[in-house]
């Protein structure tokens, strides 16, 4: 009896497990098999393999498509990505190193903030029309200091709790050996603080990356495209050519998916720590 | 430390006043306000400031380079105009469809991959990862797979011997096809913080129903009642989401056919294209209190239903 329900409930285990792999697999092993294809083959939008890999030739054709674009938008994307994460890595590690420290009002009061900058949505067109104001609108610059204000709450919210497990006596012993606040922090505490970095890093990186709404509002025209807005026009331009979006596709995903590889464990648990304050 | 400053009204011995206040005076210096300038600056300018004058701006005419006010006629329009109030209904139909099949299938999914199954990191990861793809990508993958006659998914119905709807054209579903793809991909951040709740579970509630109950006891007595912090997270979480969501939607429907997926996050959008920014931010205006009105009081519940185990 016993045995019985063993295999049965084993049974259940595989089949599920067999649906979740094919619903989660199938479109990916779609994008890959089209991005290989050659027009007419993909146009069919069947589920086969290629009859002729032509990955490479694909990928040929979607980097010099209109001038490079990709090209551009690959090396857009990446500056922003990367000037935007190193800012909010500084600027927010300050903030969270403050906050946990100190249990005065105004550390409340920046918790509060926090909470509500993760939880409402922001005003579009005032913000375009600040960064106007400021000379900032359609510029790269403008759209990287868009993404850091945007991050601030979850990137606060994560460091934070990783300091509040840094025992105050190592602060104490580097105030008797005359520290002062700035050789406190990146001397001692910052590096200290590298895992909680590392998951901010991460999961800040692949979303900048990913965004595809801010750029959309607040870096409008072709000479600034980022590889999200770049991906949406091809729909209309690469009509039909299926083949070669689906390359587009499979390319843009490239670097999450690198990131998946080294740091899965990483954004797992900054997702995690990150939804449950939130 | 904490308690300090009651310790010395009751006790003011002259030793613990002057350490109490060196103390504060070294706080002070160590970790100073200013750290806060850099972020603040930024968050201020590009997201307080912004918020607070769509207050404003949503009761104006506005260019962007001049703005006349009209009060709430701008509310007005969008409670009126039928396009924008289906939006507003969208957008809940979207945030609890999308949030409660979350909470149903990263549970099962949550189930299945702490039971003792050997594949489960693997197939974990696969789950996972579109959580990391954009949403851009994801949106054009399934607008081809759902296709209503070429696309994969109504093919192999149709092999099965049944014919699949039209998924994207047809105005009745498609608004939940969208979500069904929403729930494709950010079902792996709620499968993630089901498996920590799941774990966290303490072994004596297992063996408690080991005895007298098959898996369904343990799923019915033991996970669902002991995960309660995990659901209210993920329902919080995808709630914030689906309420705010947009690139999904803007990729594989547009707001069509007709307006029958528009969400307000997508009206927002259509409008600034169009040059009403007045009636747009009035759109935002109304999102941030849509979400505030839904999500805060549902944080505050939660926090008091929450359970320590």
């Amino acid at each position: 009896m016993r045995l019985l329900r063993g295999v049965r409930s084993w049974w259940v285990d595989v089949v599920a497990l067999a649906v979740a792999a094919v619903v989660f697999l199938v479109p990916f092993a779609f994008i890959i098999m089209t991005a290989g294809k050659e027009q007419a083959e993909a146009s069919a939008l069947d589920f086969t393999l290629p009859a002729d890999w032509r990955l490479w030739e694909n990928l040929v054709e979607v980097l010099t498509a209109r001038n490079g674009i990709v090209v551009t938008a690959l090396k857009n994307s990446f500056i922003l990505t990367l000037v935007s994460v190193a800012l909010i890595v500084f600027v927010c590690s300050m903030v969270a190193f403050v906050q946990q420290r100190r249990r005065d009002k105004m550390s409340t009061f920046v918790s509060l903030l926090m909470i509500a900058g993760l939880i409402i949505p922001p005003a579009v067109v005032p913000t375009i029309f600040v960064l106007q104001g400021i000379g900032l609108f359609k510029t790269l610059f403008g759209l990287i200091l868009i993404e850091l204000a945007f991050a601030i709450p979850f990137a606060v919210i994560v460091l934070r709790a990783f300091i509040g497990t840094i025992p105050r006596e190592i602060d104490e012993a580097a105030i008797i050996d005359g520290a002062s606040p700035m050789t406190l922090f990146f001397k001692v505490i910052f590096p200290l603080i590298r895992p909680a970095v590392i998951t901010v890093v991460v999961v800040s990186a692949v979303f900048i990356y990913n965004d595809f709404v801010n750029p959309l509002y607040f870096l409008p025209g072709d000479e600034n495209a980022t590889v999200q807005l770049t991906l949406f026009n091809f729909q209309s331009q690469f009509l039909s050519r299926w083949n070669l979006l689906f390359m587009d596709v499979l390319l843009i995903t490239i670097p999450p998916l690198i990131m998946f590889i080294f740091f899965s464990r990483k954004i797992v648990s900054g997702l995690a720590a990150g939804a449950v304050k939130g | 430390m904490h308690a300090a400053d009651g310790v010395t009204e009751v006790a003011p011995s002259a030793g613990a006043v002057t350490t109490d206040r060196s103390r504060r005076r070294l706080i002070d210096k160590m970790y100073p306000h200013w750290f806060y300038i850099p972020a603040a600056v930024v968050y201020a300018v590009l997201f307080i400031v912004p918020t607070g004058m769509a207050f404003y701006f949503s009761m104006t005419r506005w260019t962007l380079f001049d703005s006349e006010f009209i009060g709430f006629d701008n509310y007005v329009l969008f409670f009126n105009r039928p396009a924008l109030v289906s939006s507003m209904r969208n957008t809940l139909i979207y945030a609890v469809v999308t949030s409660g099949l979350k909470v149903v299938f990263g549970l099962l999914l949550a189930v299945l991959f702490t039971s003792s199954i050997r594949l489960k990191t693997a197939l974990r990861s696969i789950v996972f990862f579109p959580v990391l793809v954009s949403t851009v990508a994801v949106g054009i993958t399934f607008k081809v797979l759902m296709h209503p006659s070429d696309g994969l998914i109504n093919r192999t119905i149709e092999v099965l011997g049944a014919s699949g709807p039209s998924w994207l054209t047809d105005p009745n579903i498609a608004l939940l096809s969208v979500a069904l793809v929403d729930v494709w991909k950010g079902v792996g951040i709620a499968l993630v913080i089901f498996i920590a709740g799941i774990v966290s579970i303490p072994e004596e509630y297992f063996d408690a129903v080991r005895l007298d109950g098959g898996a369904w006891a343990r799923f019915r007595h033991v996970i669902v009642p002991l995960s309660r912090n995990a659901t209210f997270t993920v329902i919080i979480l995808s709630l914030v989401g689906g309420l705010r969501s947009f690139d999904l939607i803007w990729t594989m429907t547009g707001g069509g056919p007709g307006f029958t997926t528009d969400v307000i996050a997508s009206a927002i959008f259509k409008q600034y294209q169009a040059g009403f920014y007045g009636l747009s931010t009035a759109g935002n205006v109304i999102l941030f209190i849509a979400v505030s009105l839904i999500i805060f009081p549902l944080v505050s519940y939660f926090n008091r239903k929450e359970l320590d185990l």
